[in-house]
């Protein structure tokens, strides 16, 4: 499924890279023992290192190292045992060195690879070119005063991952399920909680057009792009806006630009004449990074069991199909609440219900399998109840019901309102009997071979037994009667 | 290498530093100089030579994850010249 562009001379095609920064997870900042928390009062969580006082050194967070590797590991790329830091020089408010300390040309990650599933089943490899560390910046706030903006520093120096990507994408769709597909990864292993709601996870999108089987064109780099569907949009609106200046003769500009939803266009963010220069060179205060092998090892030899293996095992494990494996480990938690509910019952009715009921329960409810108001065991416990006959799966769904409603157990719930199904075929008899009795006008249809009444009669049956039989008997009861 | 006059111009300006048209010329003479004493440099022969990034413990030394600063905010705020409230001010900067 190719996803052109139709313009006026022809389909143009869609080139997309995608720079994504995202936020380690660290207690403290890349290069000072301030804390990296969220939050906080203004520049509390700021050392005099990250405020760029004269002579402050930086000196390196272990942990921040091991989440670049771990997150490398993840991505299936190559771990540099050797790389450096280089100043990024640029003048903002809220970088007060003057200049951002980063990985230019030895980061610490190299090619890896990502691989994306489409809508229609089909899969996808989207390369990635190199991860590296770097400084985030402060935080300018413009709305607090007519004359001045305000400063606080207590993001600046906490530790970004950049992880660029292959110009490999191309259409919006894979751009959105690569970085579906990353913030899995990242929140898998840990190293970053992909909020893009608070920053924690950010996208540059790069863009261009190309003609079927040309090389590349000039691409625009769209900053700071802070949720999946902007990203999606952004592509969208930027590439129409290419074709037609290829289409009236024009050529594209290399420039940053901004994506604006309101509109759903791309400005221009800043002219040609002040493009960024930012004039790299190697950090002096800062000696080459140098990590062992074996250190190397020991942290893959920790790395939890990541989507694409914990989806193959669920296939192969539970016997559960691959569509519903990718829904079950979408989210950790939510695997681990599947694999609780599944461990010594039927692995595939334990899916339906986690997938199905539970799922539009929590739905319904605004809750989060966090704080989910039916655990992992009392599930189970209500699908033991199903598996040994004791309620049928009509009445099971309003057990469950109840359960929500109560956080009562399944076996009370079930013992206290009497909805044990009936097994007894003497009562299910009876109410056939009864049924056919109430309905002899049906019954000559029937017998006259209007064969699909029999679902009525199940139905009549049912009904008559307030839910409770057990429907293999009483289809069974019917069948000999009719 | 030689710097011309747009160059000198663009240096400045990157580095936000205001210069005069007629300081120019000095400028350009003095940064050219530097530059040819610095190229002196390539007349050394290093093929097959690693860089040399220091002396003596060649590598990062790495410190433990945990906060052992911060909560120092009017020392952070003590240099600013128009601090409001917890914060740096800065003349307005919208792009």
């Amino acid at each position: 499924m190719t996803y052109l562009i139709e313009g006026r001379d022809g389909p143009w095609e869609l080139v997309v890279g995608l720079e994504v920064h995202a936020q380690v997870i660290s207690q403290s900042k890349l290069f000072s023992g301030a804390s990296a928390s969220y939050g906080g009062e203004p520049n509390t969580h700021v050392s005099l290192v990250d405020a760029g006082f004269p002579g402050m050194l930086p000196v390196i967070n272990r942990e921040c190292v091991a989440q670049a590797v771990r997150t490398g590991l993840g991505l299936k790329a190559r771990v540099n045992l050797e790389s450096r830091f280089d100043r990024k020089n640029y003048f903002y408010a809220d970088l007060p060195t003057g200049y951002q300390i980063s990985q230019f040309t030895h980061p610490i990650i190299g090619e890896g690879a990502v691989e994306i599933e489409l809508a229609d089943g089909s899969t996808r490899m989207i390369g990635i070119t190199r991860l590296h560390l770097e400084q985030d910046a402060g935080k300018s706030m413009h709305d607090q005063d007519p004359a001045r903006s305000f400063i606080d520093l207590n993001r600046a120096g906490v530790a970004l991952m950049e992880i660029v990507s292959e110009p490999d994408i191309r259409s919006p769709e894979e751009a959105g399920a690569y970085l579906r597909k990353l913030r899995m990864i990242l929140r898998y292993l840990g190293t970053c909680d992909g909020n893009m709601e608070e920053g924690s996870m950010r996208a540059d999108v790069n863009v261009s057009v190309r003609k079927a089987g040309e090389p590349f064109r000039t691409r625009c780099e769209i900053k700071n792009v802070n949720s999946i569907r902007y990203v999606m949009q952004a592509i969208e609106v930027e590439a129409v806006r290419q074709v037609e200046i290829w289409e009236n003769g024009g050529s594209v500009d290399q420039e940053t630009r901004l994506f604006d939803p309101a509109r759903s266009e791309t400005r221009s963010l800043r002219s040609k004449e002040d493009a960024h220069d930012y004039r790299y060179f190697p950090d002096p205060d800062l000696l080459p990074l140098v990590i062992e092998e074996a250190w190397v090892q020991d942290l893959a030899g920790k790395l939890p069991e990541l989507p694409d293996a914990k989806r193959q095992r669920f296939q192969d494990e539970y016997g559960i199909p691959r569509y519903d494996a990718g829904v079950l480990v979408a989210e950790q938690a939510t695997a681990d609440f599947y694999e609780t509910v599944a461990r010594g019952r039927d692995p595939r009715l334990a899916a339906n219900w986690v997938i199905g009921d539970f799922f539009a329960a929590l739905n319904r409810t605004g809750r989060t399998i966090q704080d989910s108001p039916i655990s992992a065991d009392a599930l189970g416990g209500m699908l033991d109840l199903i598996t040994d006959g004791t309620i049928n799966g009509k009445i099971a769904k309003d057990v469950f019901e109840e359960m929500l409603e109560t956080g009562e157990a399944a076996a009370e719930i079930v013992e206290r309102k009497g909805l044990r199904q009936v097994t007894d075929t003497g009562a299910i008899d009876a109410a056939v009997q009864a049924v056919l009795d109430k309905n002899p006008d049906k019954l000559a249809e029937y017998r006259s071979g209007k064969d699909k009444l029999f679902g009525f009669f199940v139905g009549q049956v049912m009904k008559a037994m307030a839910g409770k039989g057990n429907p293999a008997l009483v289809n069974e009861a019917l069948k000999k009667v009719l | 290498m030689s710097l011309d006059p747009a160059t000198v111009r663009r240096i400045a300006r990157l580095a936000r530093i205001g210069i005069d048209e007629s300081d120019l010329p000095a400028l350009q003479r003095e940064l050219n100089g530097i530059l040819g004493w610095i190229e002196q440099l390539n007349e050394v022969d290093i093929d097959g030579v690693e860089p040399m990034v220091g002396t003596g413990h060649a590598a990062l030394r790495m410190r433990e994850d945990v906060v052992t600063d911060g909560g120092v905010r009017d020392a952070v705020l003590s240099n600013a010249p128009d601090a409001a409230g917890p914060y740096y001010t800065v003349p307005k900067v919208v792009e």
